[in-house]
């Protein structure tokens, strides 16, 4: 069966997460945001940290753990046991510095 | 009241505006940060304020809310920079009215600690030897802490 491409581009979008990457991560991932597939087996932030961790190189020095990162849920700062769904908005920053 | 704005502030006449709102506030709290020439020991040249845009001014809101609905006071004005500042700049600013100095006061400083720890943005400094990101301070963190107890 076709699905009329309007529906399935809506498909699509639904299962879809924006991630954002902010100040001296996204300088050193090279990235400012993406759009991913949220996979099947991911339901926090702590599995999606894992799943960019396992990208190796800079994604694994960033994501294993080693280095601070805070999390914003559609930009809420969250726990990284907070729980995520296709369509969220998520950031990852370093710890922050305003004031 | 909530901005996050590249351009300056005349804290003058934000204070006065917030001051002659309504005739019932006693007291107005104040808090205004500048950039400083030095930094961990480092000459700054230059400072870059980076953010989540969205995101900030919804953490910046919910902070005076919370402040709001700790104390008893009646308006709270936060005002923050973005972009490339020069020492001196002002980067923040914090204005709290009510009735008696003790709540502004505290909802002032409970505002900025909070703001330090959870709002989205970054400094990046440009110094005598090369740029470099700032570092969170587990001070700040501390600072925060104190209000959570």
């Amino acid at each position: 069966m076709h699905l009329p491409v309007s529906v399935a581009q809506s498909l699509t979008l639904t299962l879809m997460l924006k991630l954002l990457y902010f100040a001296r991560l996204r300088e050193v991932l090279g990235v400012a945001n993406e759009e991913l597939v949220l996979p099947a087996n991911i339901s926090n932030v702590t599995g999606l940290m894992a799943s960019l961790a396992a990208r190796g190189g800079v994604w694994q020095s960033q994501f294993d753990g080693s280095t601070r990162i805070r999390a914003a849920v559609n930009q809420e700062l969250v726990a990284n046991s907070a729980t995520i769904q296709a369509g969220d908005e998520i950031a990852f920053f370093p710890p922050v510095t305003g004031g | 009241m909530v901005k996050v704005q590249h351009e300056d502030f005349d804290a003058g006449a934000e204070i006065a505006k917030l001051r002659l709102s309504r005739p019932d506030i006693g007291a107005v709290a104040v808090f205004i940060g500048q950039v400083r020439d030095i930094n961990d020991g480092s000459s700054v040249v230059s400072m870059t304020l980076e953010h989540y845009p969205g995101m900030t001014e919804k953490a910046l809101e919910d902070i005076v809310a919370q402040a709001k609905s700790r104390w008893d006071i009646f308006d709270a004005l936060v005002i923050h920079r973005i972009g490339t500042l020069q020492p001196a700049d002002q980067v923040v600013m914090v204005a709290v009215a009510g009735a008696h100095r003790g709540a502004a006061f505290n909802a002032c400083e409970f505002i900025m600690d909070y703001l330090k720890t959870q709002a989205p943005f970054w400094k990046k400094e440009v110094t005598g030897s090369g740029e470099r990101w700032v570092e969170a301070r587990d001070s700040d963190i501390v600072a925060k802490a104190r209000w959570d107890q």
